[in-house]
């Protein structure tokens, strides 16, 4: 009977998306929306993702905020929404908040994995499940690159392959005993840590995730890595640990028992008692260091399992694997494959003053998959996107209210920006070109106009800067920042008022 | 792709951390960032703020200055510093030629990170040194 209710038999499909995480829900969402047919294939039983399982300790680092300063449900309540997956569908936006009990405004693992499925099936996205990934080839033909690709349940074709599989692989590097410890998809339930002695490799979220979680257990905990631990809110982005993981820090400095060490792991033995010896180099400075303990976790991450797509070509890099990508997420190397969800972190961006995307989060991919969509959709299925003519007189407060409200601009900062365009057609007038990665804007979009988005530098200020291309030469104009992170203020408008005023003095009627 | 380990055994011959010992390697490996660039991605835009220090680990990149190619880098070679330290912009756009894999430093970390490593802040001094004497014999 299953047979005959699952959607999406093995075939010919104009888009293939791979995964039915957040991003391979958004993106197949998005690209039906715009009318592109797709077939959605996954090997999990369900939708969520990496949140069928993880995180460990069940409780999310994402927030969504019940009660924001602007009505749920609106594209401004996103900015305070980081979990929801958007939908031009009333009835399916800003689920999250309807699935959380009110004890943190972080969600519970189930409360995503809730939120997810319920955005599936509310805006009926069809998915084959149990369907998985084995292989993949590309056939060259007149038409152009086609992909095939090669399932437990038979061969798909695809013009566009978008894969979504998450950063989801368990990743230990070898050597040095590694045989000896585990990584952090295999943690035992915490409760049977209690009383021992526990030595995680690791220092970025995942290591402090799992230290937070062993306080109340185990009676010693040592973290190592090579580099010096940074916390969030010192870098003023989502670079380093948390806030809601720093517990473990605090306890380091005071005093409390947690060992928080910078040195590269030499060696881990055995015993022969059950106990592990671990020898670390100190990469500070110090003495070279044994510690004795029980157990010995790998919080060093997971990898983008990408089955046979590097012999296909395409090249990946980092810690990670990542794959390299354009900054339309699309493998630099094999064009026609594309990347959504978390592995789209590939695409850079600007990175200005070391500042990430934040692309590897749901509230940043969720953007990066509607922009993939839409930029599929016109580029390779001849659909056309609005372009809604901007009146110049207009401008300035279209461009206030932008800064002030726009989730896009404010989840990817530095990273996706708006495009208002002068068109020819129109006697230069302008069009909305809406919302591009920043990168294509300023490297290969070579009509003039303003391209602007928020940024930060790490001084933890967030403010507008805008990029006003005249005749050619762009000029980039930062807006000073707003406190109270308003953008429609008298200053702020003077300031945008300037900053476009070269670019209106073009405008014919004007 | 590298690991870690061989991006360390990358690094160790760069003259740039030629006086550095194993477990600091390890430690840079660790602080920079790995990014890949296509051919004829731009790396640094010349006028843009907010630049970082890139190291080459792999590929080869140009220096362009108003769309005139000034010069080449390859593997071992650094960039970015001089508008760094100044606290300017870029004068020049550098563009991968080849696909191109540098470590990426922020450029509000640089000042921590040559303060913590003198050894690097020196060759680092050796090598504008080169690059001024040979500004200078251009111009004699």
């Amino acid at each position: 009977m299953a047979e005959l209710t699952r959607p999406f038999p093995p075939g010919d499909y104009p888009v293939i998306v791979i995964g039915s995480g957040p991003g391979g829900i958004q993106v197949s969402s998005s690209l039906r929306a715009l009318g592109v047919e797709v077939a959605t294939i996954t090997a999990d039983p369900g939708p969520g993702g990496m949140f069928r399982r993880w995180p460990f300790f069940q409780r999310l680092l994402s927030w969504t905020k019940p009660h924001a300063p602007v009505p749920r449900g609106t594209r401004a309540y996103e900015r305070y929404d980081w979990n929801s997956l958007l939908t031009d569908d009333p009835a399916a936006r800003a689920i999250q908040a309807e699935f959380m009990d009110g004890s943190s405004y972080f969600p519970s693992r189930p409360e995503m994995e809730a939120n997810l499925t319920e955005f599936v099936v509310r805006t009926g996205l069809p998915i084959r499940y149990d369907c998985t990934w084995t292989g993949t080839r590309r056939e060259d033909g007149p038409a152009g690159a086609r992909f095939v690709v090669e399932t437990s349940d038979g061969e798909y074709g695809c013009e566009a392959l978008v894969v979504a599989v998450g950063v989801a692989e368990p990743h230990t590097p070898p050597g040095v005993g590694r045989e000896h410890t585990y990584h952090y998809a295999d943690v035992r339930p915490a409760d049977s840590y209690a009383g021992r002695r526990v030595f995680i490799i690791g220092k970025q979220n995942s290591g402090f995730e799992l230290a937070s979680g062993l306080l109340p257990w185990a009676c010693q905990l040592v973290l190592a890595s090579p580099s010096a631990t940074r916390l969030s809110v010192d870098t003023r982005s989502l670079v380093g640990v948390r806030a809601r993981y720093v517990q473990p820090f605090e306890d380091h400095v005071l005093g409390g028992g947690v060992a928080i060490l910078d040195a590269s792991i030499d060696r881990i033995e055995p015993t022969g008692a059950g106990t592990f010896l671990v020898s670390v180099r100190r990469s500070d400075g110090g003495a070279d260091l044994t510690v004795e303990v029980d157990d010995v976790i790998s919080a060093t991450g997971f990898v983008c399992p990408l089955v046979d797509l590097p012999e296909l070509g395409v090249t990946t890099f980092g810690a990670s694997r990542l794959p390299a990508q354009t900054p339309w997420w699309e493998s630099q190397t094999v064009p026609g494959i594309s990347f959504a969800g978390t592995i789209g972190q590939g695409a850079k961006g600007l990175g200005k003053h070391g500042m990430p995307s934040n692309s590897g989060a749901v509230h940043g991919a969720r953007y990066n998959a509607r922009v993939l969509a839409a930029h599929l959709a016109s580029t390779r299925f001849g659909v056309s996107l609005p372009r809604p003519v901007l009146a110049a007189d207009g401008l300035v407060d279209y461009i206030a209210t932008e800064l002030t409200e726009a989730p896009e601009l404010w989840h990817q900062k530095g990273y996706l920006a708006r495009a208002v365009t002068r068109d020819p057609a129109l006697g230069l007038g302008l069009v909305d070109d809406g919302v591009q990665p920043l990168t294509h804007l300023l490297d290969d979009h070579a009509a003039d106009g303003v391209a602007f988005t928020l940024e930060a530098d790490g001084s933890g200020a967030i403010y507008p800067v805008l990029y006003v291309q005249v005749d050619g030469r762009r000029t980039e104009v930062t807006v000073d920042p707003d406190p109270l992170l308003r953008y429609d203020t008298p200053a702020a408008r003077a300031a945008i008022a300037s900053a476009v005023a070269p670019l209106l003095g073009g405008v014919a009627g004007r | 792709m590298a690991g870690r380990e061989e991006l360390v055994d990358a690094i160790a011959g760069f003259g740039l951390f030629a006086d550095l010992a194993s477990p600091q390697l390890v430690r840079i490996v660790h602080t920079f960032e790995e990014v890949a660039y296509a051919d004829g991605e731009r790396v640094l835009r010349q006028g843009l703020s907010g630049s970082a220090f890139h190291v080459i680990v792999d590929g080869e990149a140009i220096i362009v200055v108003d769309g005139d190619e000034r010069a080449r880098l390859g593997r071992g070679d650094f960039f970015g510093e001089v508008s760094i330290l100044l606290g300017e912009a870029p004068i020049a756009d550098v563009v991968a030629v080849r696909p191109l894999r540098c470590l990426v430093l922020a450029g509000p970390a640089v000042e921590a990170f040559l303060v913590d490593h003198p050894r690097v802040m020196y060759r680092m001094l050796q090598a504008q040194a080169r690059r001024l004497r040979a500004a200078n014999r251009w111009r004699s």
